[in-house]
């Protein structure tokens, strides 16, 4: 494609390999993945579970440290780092949003978005923030505290926490999965939005084909592998691919 | 059931742990206790139990030595004569018999200064048999004293000070000093010598005078020969001594057991003031045990209800978590009592060591043994006892909800009315007690203070979130988001900090109670002494004896004083009512006492009218100038003119009369201090010039002012370390609460801990952020303590006005101030290890945890 060369990674992992245990009990998650997360793209990692999926994003988050090969955010090397810039880089990088919300109970909705920010001891651009807080539609529930709200209310206020402090990039891990469908829709379409109007880059992990299908690009993962990725994809179009590896794993 | 709740407990082994300790703790005061009182007291029977050997029966003089009063000097009392100890000699079931005279005897070191004073310094007679010993008192060198210029000094006293048969000693017994030779050196295993005390022998003539009267003794004591029983010699010694009044019949058999009694009852005093303090600790060990079984209950929640689903009852769920508190409150008990065993053990040969206490060995009663395990399982069980009714009705439904999050708080409307209702009876009622003052308030407050101490507890969860929430901005100034957070965690359960702070509460109030009184009193004593002495030194003599005219006559010729006067204390009648009355020197009074008059001036007093508190003024509703009728203690009677007013003053007393006033209207001088002004004021020279005078007496005490409020303030000093070391232990207890509370909230916060590491807070800001959550808690605990235990103190303060006149309550801030900033270290050194967990956090596990 000649759009690629003009494409540029914000993560890439290169040679990626994750271990766990040793001798009998030795598992590898992730078997020598190569994959770059382009800049502006929202990308969606599938697979089916145990995968490594999901260990393949907490590498890329430096959540978890890798066994070998690189894992980079920008031009940095993350394998190698030690506790404390891992840290920095997570928390001035790197935007969350977790399947199970993940807020504060203590906190307000705006003191939940702007808690990394007050965790680096930074100011939050005003400006900015209205926006974000607009786009999630959250203005008339600031001060509200998690228990007061739904469960789409409560992961807009976690993508809005992601997306306060403009990271490099944003790790959503099955954002969508404690969410019925209409609050789920919302939630993908805001992310889609969030990176077709604001610019911002974002990996999803997901099983569902309906939330990959908001998505630009999907990476199919298998036993540590990446097996396939497909480029603007459909729900059908991805259902169908799914399928083509279940019945090649049970074959097998 | 009991298999789940042995699963149970063995499956939470780490978080009952702190329970357990908290037991553990409680349970091995209880047994300390409990073993070391019970050994010193076996330890002491033991070795009472010969001391009454050689002695079948004891014939006893109430009214002659120690016991003597003044009235026994005027009665008719009948004394115990050579005669009498010939009579008993005589009668045909006596063995022998020897008499006794005993009472105070001081020896003076180098410079004039008591020997020995720790555990009484006394003298008796040697009374020689045929053979020229007493059986009583084996010589280790020389021989007893035959003379008047003799004595005899025991071994210990002898070598700690260095007397050696020939050398000259200073003795006194109540009167001028006198210089004897040791002719002897003896053993005894007397238990008040190896506590410290001295005793030394005279011969019995000068015993007799020195103590009763020539011929007369304190005792006789008969041994009985073979064959006739104590009783038996009992009733031949009544035919022959007449035994009625002061005159008593004692067999052995009956002293030893009063002597045991005595012990047991000593015993018994301690055991209970220590098994008080082991209550405190218990008590604050409740809200821990409660706190750990509530936030393990919160925590298996839908365990629990899929019980329920299952078919389980209320009353099997409520049981199954009983159970589950036996369990843990047994166990903790069990290893308390060993723990127990092990303190008394400790404290016994700690005891033993500084020689006080009789060697034997460690009593452990069986009584000890069901009484620890009893109470620490009933306390467990009994602190169980609400969480396991809640746990009781969490609905089956709740198994299948898949919300993490705790149930919505009850409200705590119900509880903070209670709580208010409580603690404002509690109020009142100290309030009324204090109006009432004196003895009859002390129920009222005593009841209003465990009102007040209830009511604040049941408020505390309603207190704590406006109070701590208060310091918010201080704390997102200071320290950031981690502040922030710390301050929003402490507030967000309520009950659950209320509970551990309380802990803190208890032991902090007590402290802060006993503190705030001990200040008030020294600093009101000290106020007393200097406001109204102006003498450098009070001489006085050990015991409270009078000090004798002579002494007065050679204070008054010793070099550098400048004005002397005694206090003669003298009991009047004044319109009827029976006072006492101080008569100072007319001439070197204003030099030596300054009463702050608020009537009348000191001329009155110079010219023989009567200075009067104004407590009395206004009883006998007396002001300046008007006539009172007086009865002095010889009979003559007269009237006084009041001439003057001062505040009501425990040092000065309640009336002060010119001695020239009062001359001719007393039977005999009875001097309880002597003031003394010296030229240059308090000095050692001073000091060492008036013990000079006196032939360095060690019977006379020599004290300037500052050496009172000295000796007075370390007396209360010494008396606050002792209870601050006895609530030591409800403190550790309540340590181990917040370090138990912390611990489990950081369990329970894991995943909120993981995101916040995820989202980029670092290992050092959920350190920070555990710790500032863990002072918050305690500092609040501890600052609750100091504002109850001031509370309580100042009430206390106004009870005991009506025994030290004058008593105001004195706030010992740097002190409140210790106990916060203690309160605030209690909370950093509680949070350390599960700061430590928190940070050590494994993110991905937190996050993943479901």
């Amino acid at each position: 494609m000649t759009t690629t060369a003009l494409r540029t990674a914000a993560a890439r992992a290169s040679d990626l390999t994750k271990v766990y245990g040793s001798g009998d009990t030795r598992v590898t998650a992730l078997d020598h993945v190569s994959v770059d997360f382009y800049r502006g793209e929202f990308t969606a990692i599938m697979g089916p579970s145990g995968s490594g999926k999901s260990t393949l994003m907490h590498c890329m988050a430096g959540l978890d440290d890798v066994s070998s090969g690189s894992a980079r955010i920008g031009d940095i090397e993350l394998n190698g780092l030690k506790d404390k810039a891992l840290t920095k880089l997570r928390r001035d990088q790197i935007g969350f949003v977790f399947q199970a919300f993940n807020l504060l109970p203590t906190l307000t909705a705006l003191e939940n978005i702007t808690l990394p920010m007050d965790i680096a001891g930074r100011k939050p651009d005003k400006a900015w923030l209205d926006r974000v807080i607009a786009t999630v539609g959250l203005a008339d529930r600031l001060s509200h505290r998690p228990s007061q709200l739904s469960g789409g209310q409560q992961q807009r206020v976690a993508c809005a926490r992601a997306l306060a402090s403009r990271p490099e990039i944003i790790f959503a891990d099955e954002p969508t999965g404690n969410l019925d469908s209409r609050s789920g829709a919302e939630i993908l379409g805001f992310l889609r939005s969030s990176v077709r109007e604001l610019g911002q880059t974002i990996v999803m992990v997901t099983h569902d084909p309906v939330a990959a299908s908001y998505a630009d690009r999907v990476i199919f993962l298998a036993d540590g592998r990446i097996v396939d990725e497909l480029q603007a994809p459909s729900a059908d179009g991805v259902l169908d691919r799914m399928r083509r590896f279940d019945a090649k794993g049970r074959t097998s | 059931m009991f298999k789940t709740a042995l699963r149970n407990v063995l499956s939470h082994k780490g978080r009952l742990l702190m329970t357990m300790l908290a037991v553990v703790l409680g349970t091995a005061f209880v047994a300390g206790t409990l073993v070391f009182s019970d050994s010193v007291s076996t330890a002491l029977k033991n070795s009472l139990s010969h001391n009454y050997d050689n002695v079948s029966v004891r014939v006893e003089n109430s009214a002659a030595g120690e016991g003597r009063s003044a009235q026994d000097n005027n009665s008719d009392a009948k004394p115990l004569t050579d005669a009498t100890l010939r009579q008993i000699r005589a009668l045909p079931g006596t063995a022998s018999a020897v008499g006794t005279v005993e009472g105070f005897a001081g020896i003076s070191d180098a410079n004039g200064n008591l020997v020995g004073g720790r555990g009484g310094t006394q003298g008796a007679n040697f009374s020689p048999g045929a053979d020229g010993t007493d059986t009583r008192y084996p010589m280790a060198q020389g021989s007893g004293p035959t003379t008047s210029t003799q004595i005899a000094v025991d071994q210990r006293t002898a070598q700690k000070n260095g007397f050696k048969v020939g050398d000259t000693l200073r003795v006194a017994v109540n009167g001028p000093v006198m210089q004897l030779t040791v002719s002897g050196i003896f053993t005894s295993d007397d238990p008040a010598l190896s506590s410290g005390g001295s005793l030394v022998l005279f011969d019995t003539a000068t015993a007799q005078r020195l103590y009763t009267a020539p011929g007369q003794y304190g005792w006789i004591d008969a041994l009985a020969k073979p064959g006739t029983g104590q009783d038996a010699l009992e009733s031949q010694i009544g035919q022959v001594v007449p035994h009625s009044g002061n005159i008593t019949l004692h067999t052995g058999a009956s002293l030893t057991a009063d002597a045991k009694q005595m012990v047991e009852d000593d015993s018994k005093n301690m055991k209970t003031a220590l098994l008080f303090f082991a209550g405190v600790a218990l008590f604050v060990g409740i809200f821990l045990i409660s706190n750990t079984f509530t936030m393990l209950i919160a925590q298996r929640t839908r365990e629990l209800a899929l019980m329920r689903a299952l078919g389980a009852s209320r009353k099997q769920v409520r049981r199954s978590v009983l159970l589950e508190a036996l369990l843990v409150g047994l166990t903790a008990s069990l290893a308390g009592l060993g723990a127990g065993v092990g303190i008394g053990a400790a404290l016994k040969a700690w005891a033993g060591s500084s020689g006080n206490l009789p060697g034997g060995g460690l009593t452990v009663t069986p009584s000890t043994v069901l009484i620890t395990l009893l109470v620490g399982t009933v306390v467990t069980a009994l602190a169980a006892l609400f969480p396991a009714l809640r746990a009781s009705r969490v609905p089956p439904v709740a198994a299948m909800s898949s919300n993490d999050q705790p149930a919505s708080q009850k409200s705590l409307v119900v509880r903070n009315s209670i709580g208010l209702v409580l603690a404002g009876l509690g109020v009142g009622v100290v309030l009324l007690g204090v109006s009432q003052g004196g003895s009859a308030g002390r129920m009222p407050v005593a009841l209003g203070a465990l009102l007040v101490m209830l009511g604040v507890f049941v408020l505390t969860p309603l207190l704590s979130r406006p109070i701590i929430a208060a310091t918010g901005p201080l704390f997102r100034r200071l320290f950031g988001i981690s502040g922030t957070l710390a301050k929003q965690n402490a507030i967000r359960n309520p009950r659950r900090t209320a509970a551990t702070a309380s802990a803190l509460t208890i032991g902090v109030t007590l402290i802060t109670a006993l503190t705030v009184i001990g200040t008030s009193i020294s600093t009101t004593i000290t106020k007393q002494v200097t406001a109204n002495m102006k003498a450098d030194y009070a001489v006085s003599t050990q015991l409270g004896y009078p000090v004798s005219p002579q002494l007065l006559a050679q204070l008054k010729s010793a070099k550098g004083v400048t004005a002397v006067s005694a206090a003669d204390s003298q009991y009047v009648t004044v319109n009827g009512t029976d006072l006492s009355l101080n008569g100072y020197d007319a001439g070197s009074f204003d030099q030596l006492v300054a009463p702050d008059l608020t009537q009348g001036t000191l001329d009155a007093f110079k010219q023989g009218q009567l200075l009067i508190d104004a407590d009395h003024a206004k009883s006998l509703d007396a002001t300046v100038g008007s006539t009172v009728k007086v009865a002095y203690p010889n009979g003559t009677s007269g009237t006084l003119t009041v001439g003057g007013v001062y505040p009501k003053s425990d040092l000065l007393g309640p009336a002060l009369l010119s001695e020239q006033a009062l001359r001719g209207h007393t039977l005999a001088p009875y001097y309880n201090v002597v003031l003394v002004k010296t030229d240059g004021g308090a000095s050692s020279a001073n000091e060492q010039a008036l013990r000079d005078a006196t032939g360095l007496n060690p019977l006379v005490k020599v004290q300037s002012q500052q050496q009172m409020v000295d000796q007075f303030n370390s007396l209360i000093s010494m008396m606050l370390t002792i209870l601050y070391a006895l609530l030591g232990m409800a403190v550790l207890i309540a340590i181990l609460g917040v370090v138990n509370t912390l611990a489990m909230s950081v369990f329970e916060r894991k995943r909120e801990l993981g995101m916040l590491r995820a989202v980029g807070l670092d290992r050092r800001g959920v350190k920070r952020m555990v710790r500032l959550e863990s002072v918050v808690i305690a500092v609040f605990g501890a600052a609750m303590g100091v504002a109850i235990g001031t509370f309580l103190a100042w009430a206390a303060n106004g009870l005991l006005k009506s025994s030290l006149s004058g008593l105001t309550t004195a706030l010992p801030w740097g002190r409140l101030a210790l106990f916060i900033a203690l309160g605030a270290t209690v909370g950093l050194l509680a949070a350390l290890w599960p700061a430590r967990r928190a940070a050590r956090l494994d993110i991905l596990g937190a996050i993943k945890t479901d």
